[in-house]
């Protein structure tokens, strides 16, 4: 769903505190736009906690609600709060909140949703909270609430050179009504103290002085470690394994099998190991034998899902998802035709902190710290896990080593609460190693494209069709391997067709940065590069050509709500920038790419020598987005975009490959996650700020990327890179 | 079995096996949470120690090696994390999750400490090791170029490594 109707429901709730002060706790609901699917649990009902606090000394804490994973959230939505309030941000502190839903509404780091979810609602509060104050300034100074005004946390009359504290007047103002969030005026964007402005991390400092901050550093009293060792083949059960063995080694205070289930996202087959050390428990699992069962998937093979989808790719597509027009007429008419066959591999997410979480079971219920993207889906699998109710479980959000989707998926909490469980009344921490992150990740799911195109004698695009072979069986696509048929140039191009077939995965998927999008805009955005050299056009300008083609306007709904103005506005953005046209040394050009991306419209040039031997060095890469008409904070949406470039030009080296059923992979040594002189040392991010509401910047940056740099490699040496990784075709980074 | 470790200017006696990784004595016996775990195998440098003023995988360095020489960690780089690196880090604001930061800055001031005004190649060469899987390279490069101008408006100070 990537246009969802946003609800903008909201309240608000104001609180004396004994002592002086207030609390001002706000509720919006907002679980329909979670991207992955409505979160699980109970339905927000209003409660009273603290979103907001306002101290008798001025002081202001605003409780960050989303999970941190190094997006920035933690900043980024107070900063919203702090403007409309008209505070200093460096009187603000913030705290994380645990994970509640029922108080805080949705709690996710995905889909690039908190920026769209909760740009209204967050000003409405902060300005609510203000006009709440003023009220009560204006009650105390005794002069009309009118006339007063704001400044840095103080109310003001001018006409009597009067003012008043917020912290002087907060407990007073709790007790007012309170203003329909709706209906409150929000600041003019010119008035801005803080959105819009650069503002640092809120944990840098911590950061860089080694404090403990992330989730593996937290440790409790008595606390156990615990390692988990799965089958290879993912889901074999456990036929044997030597715990008596295990258990007399040092340390050692528990071995055992968990049963498990089919669900390779919730807890699957393995041994526990407990012990009082995680390096002893992890030394014990290198004794450890264990001999699996027999499983399905077992002859699963890379080699064999490219040459059935070679097969598949031949012959019709087994679903038609979208058919504009006439693909086969529109093709025997054109003046010319290319076919290709594209693909991408499987892929890690390898954040770079393993899978970690601790859980205390005591007395029927359990008390969690994880570091989840997604904690109410994590609810909601310890529930199923451990049968208990969900009201059993406490859980606390804890920041993480980054994300990128992995930690959408709570199977790691799962494995911990049930390993708590079993070892019973003691806090006992789970720790992946980097061979388990590897070899049982949610890997992004490969993909095969059969694409067909043709441009008519003046060079314009008249057909396109698409055999997408993808996994999953009957109508269950697996985790993350579906394309909507709307994708670009879905619309764009008069005959237009698009269809899958699928192939059945014994491997589990799930959602990488940009999901979808980092994969397929390689394809698409290469495949319109070929069909531009084919019509002897220039790149940019016959994607310009193809973007300003009305005849398919975007429908009011079954759209993706595409607006080809906003694309047209940072493709022409980025030709400025990269100086597009101006000529190169031979062996060196600039490759072009755009995407629209979790509703960011960006486009990106890439820079790119090709040495004789095929050594790629990227020079520089121009970045313009087009997120609506605020950039929230500036130094982190920099940050972000720098961040999101050098992912996607990663993960043109990556390749997770399968063998009898399993990862062949096992570390880091063998995912060539990109290295600081391999970037490029020059990504410059330019913002076209458009009037339309500001949405999210976790994602969209990423995908463009790598069809900018496929195509820059193309230009500069001729050669046209259909699959990935760039090294089966002998490309190295310089 | 017993070891002497001198962390950050402190002596400690540990017991542990001899082939147990610094890393996880410092982060679990110590408490020395800031040098972080990301692989195990010495390829992302999360776990980055200066030993002797040299940056090195703490993972990848047994216990029974580390015993008796002056061993910094991110914690020990300076008392009041006021070192060129951490406060370069922090006017920079480097960071996006963090996690990889620690290692970053040890690998750079074993770089300062040999090479005060080292090149922007000599800055990536040295660099290369420590992976940022949030991609902030190109603020780390820019951090440590700005922490060798802090440190150059010290003159009591470089911005080579701290308590030794």
């Amino acid at each position: 769903m990537l246009n969802p109707t946003l609800n903008r429901r909201s309240f608000l709730r104001a609180t004396a505190i004994a002592g002086g002060g207030a609390v001002f706790a706000m509720h919006f609901d907002v679980l329909k736009v979670f991207a992955q699917g409505p979160p699980q649990g109970p339905a927000p009902t209003f409660m009273a906690p603290a979103f907001v606090r306002i101290a008798p000394n001025g002081a202001v804490t605003i409780i960050s609600k989303n999970p941190e994973i190094g997006q920035g959230i933690k900043n980024m939505l107070p900063m919203i709060i702090a403007d409309e309030l008209d505070v200093e941000w460096s009187r603000v502190t913030i705290e994380q909140a645990d994970v509640d839903q029922s108080k805080y509404g949705a709690q996710v780091a995905g889909g690039s949703t908190a920026t769209p979810v909760n740009w209204d609602p967050c000003r409405q509060v902060g300005a609510a909270i203000r006009q709440m104050v003023v009220t009560a300034g204006a009650q105390q100074m005794g002069v009309p609430a009118a006339e007063c005004t704001t400044s840095a946390g103080r109310v003001m009359h001018r006409a009597s050179n009067k003012s008043v504290g917020y912290g002087d007047v907060a407990e007073a103002a709790a007790k007012l009504p309170v203003p329909m969030l709706s209906m409150v005026p929000l600041k003019d964007p010119k008035d801005y103290t803080i959105i819009g402005k650069p503002v640092k991390g809120v944990d840098t400092v911590n950061i860089v002085t080694g404090k403990p901050v992330f989730s593996i550093d937290f440790t409790l009293p008595g606390m156990l470690w615990a390692v988990y060792e799965k089958a290879p083949v993912f889901g074999a059960a456990v036929a044997s394994a030597n715990l008596d063995e295990i258990k007399a080694l040092p340390g050692v205070k528990h071995a055992f099998v968990l049963e498990g289930g089919t669900n390779l996202t919730a807890v699957v087959p393995g041994v526990a190991i407990v012990a009082d050390s995680w390096w002893q428990a992890q030394s014990a699992r290198t004794k450890l034998k264990v001999t699996w069962a027999s499983h399905p998937t077992s002859s699963q093979n890379s080699p064999a899902f490219q040459a059935k989808a070679d097969e598949l790719g031949k012959g019709a597509a087994q679903q038609i998802l979208r058919k504009d027009g006439d693909v086969d007429k529109a093709l025997a008419g054109a003046a010319k035709t290319v076919e290709a066959a594209y693909m991408y591999p499987f892929i890690t997410h390898s954040p770079l902190e393993p899978n970690n979480c601790i859980a205390h079971w005591k007395n029927g219920k359990i008390e969690i710290w994880a570091p989840s993207q997604t904690p109410a889906a994590g609810l909601a699998v310890v529930a199923q896990t451990l049968g208990i109710q969900q009201s059993d479980i406490t859980m606390h959000l804890m920041k993480a080593g980054g994300g990128f989707g992995r930690r959408l998926t709570n199977d790691y909490v799962a494995e911990v609460a049930a390993i708590a469980k079993q070892v019973g009344n003691v806090p006992v921490k789970l720790l992946w190693t980097r061979e388990d992150d590897t070899r049982h990740d949610m890997y992004r799911p490969a993909g095969y494209h059969y694409l067909k195109g043709g441009v008519d004698a003046s060079g314009k695009l008249v057909a396109w069709r698409n055999h997408f072979v993808t996994f999953g069986e009957g109508e269950r696509y697996a985790q993350s391997s579906a394309i909507r048929a709307i994708e670009f140039p879905a619309l764009f191009a008069p005959n237009y067709e698009f269809g899958d077939s699928k192939i059945p995965l014994g491997v589990p998927t799930g959602a990488l940065r940009a999901p979808g999008s980092h994969a397929y805009s390689f394809v698409f955005q290469s495949f319109v590069d070929e069909l531009a050299h084919a019509a002897g056009k220039d790149p940019i300008q016959f994607r310009l050509e193809i973007l300003a083609n009305q005849a398919y306007p975007a429908p009011e709904r079954g759209g993706d709500g595409f607006n080809a103005s906003r694309m047209i506005g940072v493709l022409k953005l980025v030709a400025e920038k990269s100086n597009w046209s101006a000529p190169r040394p031979k062996g060196t050009a600039v490759g072009v790419g755009f995407q629209y991306s979790h509703r960011g419209y960006f486009a990106e040039g890439a820079e790119v020598t090709v040495s004789a031997d095929k050594k790629v060095k990227i020079n520089k890469v121009w970045v313009a987005g087009d997120i609506g008409s605020q950039i929230i904070n500036p130094l982190h949406a920099e940050n972000l975009v720098q961040g999101g470039v050098v992912e996607g030009i990663s993960h043109m080296m990556q390749e997770i490959t399968v063998k009898d059923g399993q990862v062949a992979q096992t570390n880091l040594h063998q995912v060539p996650l990109l290295r600081m002189a391999q970037a490029p040392p020059v990504i410059e991010a330019h913002w076209l700020k458009s009037n339309n509401p500001p949405t999210g910047l976790g994602e969209p940056s990423l995908p463009p990327i790598l069809p900018a740099v496929a195509n820059a490699i193309f230009a500069a040496s001729g050669t046209r890179v259909r699959s990935l990784p760039l090294s089966k075709h002998g490309f190295r980074w310089a | 079995m017993p070891y002497t470790l001198n962390v950050n200017g402190k002596a400690s006696t540990v017991d542990v096996p001899a082939d147990m990784p610094l890393l996880w004595v410092l982060r679990d016996v110590l408490n020395l949470k800031g040098t972080k775990f990301g692989c195990g195998i010495g390829q992302c440098g999360a776990c980055t120690v200066n030993i002797r003023g040299r940056a090195q995988k703490s993972c990848q360095t047994p216990v029974s090696q580390a015993a008796g020489v002056a061993i910094t960690t991110i914690e020990g780089l300076s008392a009041d994390g006021n070192h060129p690196l951490q406060q370069a880090w922090q006017e920079i604001d480097v960071p996006q999750c963090g996690y990889c930061q620690a290692g970053q800055i040890m690998t750079a001031a074993a770089l300062l400490s040999t090479n005060p005004r080292p090149t922007d190649e000599q800055i990536t060469t040295a660099m290369t090791g420590n992976l940022c899987r949030c991609g902030t390279y190109l603020r780390i490069k820019q951090a440590v170029q700005r922490a060798v101008q802090i440190a150059g408006a010290r003159p009591t100070q470089t911005a080579g490594a701290g308590a030794e």
